[in-house]
């Protein structure tokens, strides 16, 4: 039976019938539906959400060395994380096979860099594959298994935004179990020291000599020949925007398995052809490799070493022709995302847009949003968890220096379980003076709403015992005068928190808790926090028409001849009644 | 060159369109085309500007729509009409939302919202300009604005043989099945 699945929920669907019995991920953006798909399969092998992208790797090789196959699942950026044991994992080799899936993001639809994380399987000599639509997202994650065992060797399984996230048709297959392999005790495969690494090490190139042979007359690399003029060396989700461009006349070498690099393949590959291009989205990975065997080829010469890819783009670099559109005078305004109608990150951020002299330090989720003008109450951001610990950074230093500047540091609550717990242990023991907040919504908010260690329930969905962040804060050596826990729907609460904790010489935090707007209410959140139907409404003759209301940049807000308040999106969080100063916005229920 | 058939649905997040592109390739499926779909998830979704493309035929290679390939846009936003024009094909159709969302630089007073954008878009393409939200609220409820746009698409689209209302029947939330369909026809009817 075909049925039509994102490359997401066919990699899920390949694991499963490959007889995956452990996966464990952090959500992020493209990659996050794996393991919900996974979930659904429930009754046969068991996910979770890990705090971060080291712990749910390194507990995916755990399964492994217990006998069984197991997948870790990520965005680019969250291989960063967990590259500490995937490199010394390549040395060590599995025991079930074990996929990790990186899911780039070429053009930054969702992401703070586009890293190209083909680089890490040169890097850390791991055998990958790279699928470019459902079918094949499927049927190589089933592969993936196999070979993982067969060389005894992670598998990196590199997806992009557009595989994960597009849809095509796939056949669908049954479950194999697969029989766990029975645990026999042996130190000199997973004990890492100096003395067995070097072992390892060396078995290691032996592994990749034996991959690449298998590369070269693998069936996912096979070249298809339709004549000699031109010939088109590509993978993943490129080489259905070559196949586009160039048609039925030029052959192809689509390149399923990218490391180890067929050398011998390519090098037949370019002597049969005329003129050799290399289709690649992000860096010249496949080039490089050519390239360094003498192999002559046109590459990032023509097609563009940054951003996504697509048919217009490979075109207009092959044949210099530009598509023909139809062109008219007035243009769109931009629109860039913004925080919901009810975020309740809004009155956090208005309450502290309104301060003067600190430097805002930021970091990963829906909050980066509060950077964006109106409100451009954010400085800086790097990756999970940095706030708190470039803020302790720039905090000391200012002290140093001896500037009177303050600095506040914004993170979510995923995002502080992810590593922002060791950067405030760093803080709070290291006597930091940043002001530490933690956007408290009861759920990891960006990514669609999974479940995290603070939020109640595992990924399968069964009840769990909540990380408790004050006691948590307490345990870390903050005094408990020093934490304040504020409801960022009123404004004034925020405000004086934040006095407060600006004015103290000692760590602070600040925990901001209300849940999302777009949140399915838990029984616990319908038991603690007011989250009856209101809405706010102007009223047309107390409104002085200021605008002032407008800088909560909430986009409920319509400004034009009234200001007028849009009763389909306002959930009546009642921050921009609190901000207007003629009274004149009303909540009712 | 095989033919394959190129459609683009725009609008603001939240408008939707997943919904209504979810019930397209639904009934394509049905009818035995080779359907490749794209949507975008994450942060753009927080009121951004969002596209779903489809692209379906005996097969279909990339699963994204170049440049002046849409054989029919269907825009949820006006101001999303524009921003998707260069993607219509000289001889395309555009179904347009007559609905206006200003985004953030609007809302703040950065920007302005371009005015005439329908008579701008009419005299340039070939346009049907849709008041769905009226429809939709007609029918009791405005959220099933999205389904009168998807049965004014279905009709540009101009495809024969699929039991439209089997797709949305099947795809939307349970209870809302009559309404929907009633918002399907109205839009098919325009």
């Amino acid at each position: 039976m075909k049925v039509i699945m994102t490359g997401n929920e066919a990699v899920a669907r390949g694991a499963y019938e490959a007889g995956l019995v452990f996966a464990s991920a952090y959500p992020g953006t493209p990659s996050t539906e794996i393991l919900e798909t996974l979930a659904q399969y429930k009754d046969a092998l068991y996910s979770e959400w890990a705090p971060n992208e080291k712990v749910a790797l390194e507990a995916a090789i755990g399964a492994s060395v217990a006998g069984v196959r197991s997948l870790a699942a990520m965005k680019h950026v969250g291989v960063n994380v967990a590259a500490d044991p995937l490199f010394t994992f390549a040395y060590t080799g599995v025991t079930g096979g074990v996929i990790l899936v990186s899911a780039d993001d070429p053009g930054m639809h969702s992401s703070q860099n586009e890293q190209d994380n083909r680089n890490y399987a040169t890097a850390a000599r791991l055998l990958m594959l790279e699928p470019s639509d459902s079918q094949e997202a499927k049927d190589m994650t089933m592969l993936g298994f196999e070979l993982s065992e067969k060389f005894n060797t992670p598998v990196l399984l590199r997806m992009t935004t557009r595989v994960c996230h597009s849809k095509s048709l796939v056949e669908l297959g049954e479950r194999k179990e697969v029989a766990p392999v029975p645990y026999v005790k042996n130190i000199k495969k997973y004990v890492a020291t100096p003395a067995n690494g070097k072992v390892m090490r060396a078995d290691m190139v032996g592994r990749l000599h034996d991959m690449e042979e298998y590369a070269c007359t693998a069936e996912i690399n096979k070249p298809e020949y339709n004549g000699t003029k031109v010939g088109v060396i590509s993978s993943g989700i490129a080489y259905q925007y070559a196949r586009e461009v160039f048609g039925e006349d030029a052959s192809y070498l689509k390149l399923g398995m990218t490391f180890p690099m067929p050398m011998k393949l390519l090098k037949e590959f370019a002597s049969k052809v005329d003129k050799v291009y290399v289709v690649e989205e992000m860096d010249p990975y496949i080039e490089n490799h050519l390239k360094m065997a003498g192999i002559e080829c046109t590459g990032k010469e023509i097609i563009p070493e940054f951003d996504e890819l697509n048919v217009d783009i490979v075109h207009e670099a092959v044949t210099g022709e530009k598509a023909e559109t139809i062109e008219v005078e007035k243009e769109a305004v931009l629109r860039p995302p913004t925080l919901c109608a009810g975020c309740p990150h809004r009155g956090f951020f208005y309450a502290l847009s309104k301060k003067k002299n600190l430097i805002i330090t930021g970091d990963i989720g829906c909050y980066t949003l509060g950077s964006a003008p109106p409100l451009s109450a954010l400085d800086t951001t790097f990756c999970m968890g940095a706030s708190i610990s470039t803020g302790h950074g720039a905090s000391k230093a200012l002290e140093r220096i001896g500037s009177d500047m303050k600095v506040v540091s914004i993170l979510g609550d995923s995002t502080f379980f992810h590593s922002g717990v060791t950067s405030l242990m760093d803080a709070v023991y290291n006597k930091g003076t940043n002001v530490s907040v933690i956007l408290d919504n009861r759920i990891t908010g960006m990514t669609g709403h999974q479940e995290n260690p603070g939020s109640g329930f595992t990924l399968m969905g069964e009840p769990a015992t909540e990380v408790d962040i004050p006691a948590l804060c307490v345990a870390l050596g903050m005094k408990k005068e020093n934490i304040y826990v504020v409801n960022p729907n009123i404004l004034e609460e925020v405000d004086k928190a934040l006095d407060e904790a600006m004015a103290k010489d000692e760590p602070t935090v600040i925990i901001s808790k209300w849940p999302c707007i777009l949140k399915k209410y838990s029984q616990e959140d319908k038991d603690n926090f007011d989250l009856s139907a209101k809405k706010c409404v102007v009223d047309q003759e107390k409104c002085k028409k200021c605008k002032v209301c407008v800088g909560v940049a909430c986009p409920a807000i319509r400004a034009g001849e009234n200001v007028e308040i849009d009763a389909l999106s306002c959930t009546g969080c009642g921050v921009c009644a609190q901000a207007c100063p003629f009274d004149a916005i009303k909540e009712v229920r | 060159m095989k033919e394959v058939k190129n459609i683009l649905l725009v609008g603001v997040g939240g408008q939707g369109t997943i919904l209504a592109s979810r019930i397209l390739t639904a009934g394509l499926i049905e009818a035995g085309y080779d359907v490749k779909m794209s949507e975008i998830h994450g942060m753009s979704q927080r009121g951004g500007s969002v596209s779903t493309q489809v692209r379906f035929g005996e097969k279909v290679d990339a699963p994204i729509i170049g440049k002046g390939q849409a054989d029919v846009i269907v825009a949820f936003e006006k101001m999303e009409a524009l921003r998707a024009l260069p993607y219509l094909k000289k001889e395309g159709k555009m179904v347009v939302n007559d609905f206006e969302i200003p985004s953030m630089p609007i809302l703040s007073g950065a920007a302005v919202y371009p005015e005439g954008i329908l008579e701008e878009l009419s005299a340039n393409a070939n346009v049907l300009a849709v008041k769905a939200a009226e429809i939709a609220e007609g029918l009791g409820n405005p959220k099933a604005m999205n389904i009168v746009l998807l049965g004014a698409l279905v009709k540009a689209m101009n495809v024969e043989g699929i039991d439209w209302e089997k797709a949305v029947r099947e795809n939307v939330k349970k209870g809302f099945e009559e309404l929907n369909i009633k918002a399907f026809n109205a839009g098919y009817a325009l």
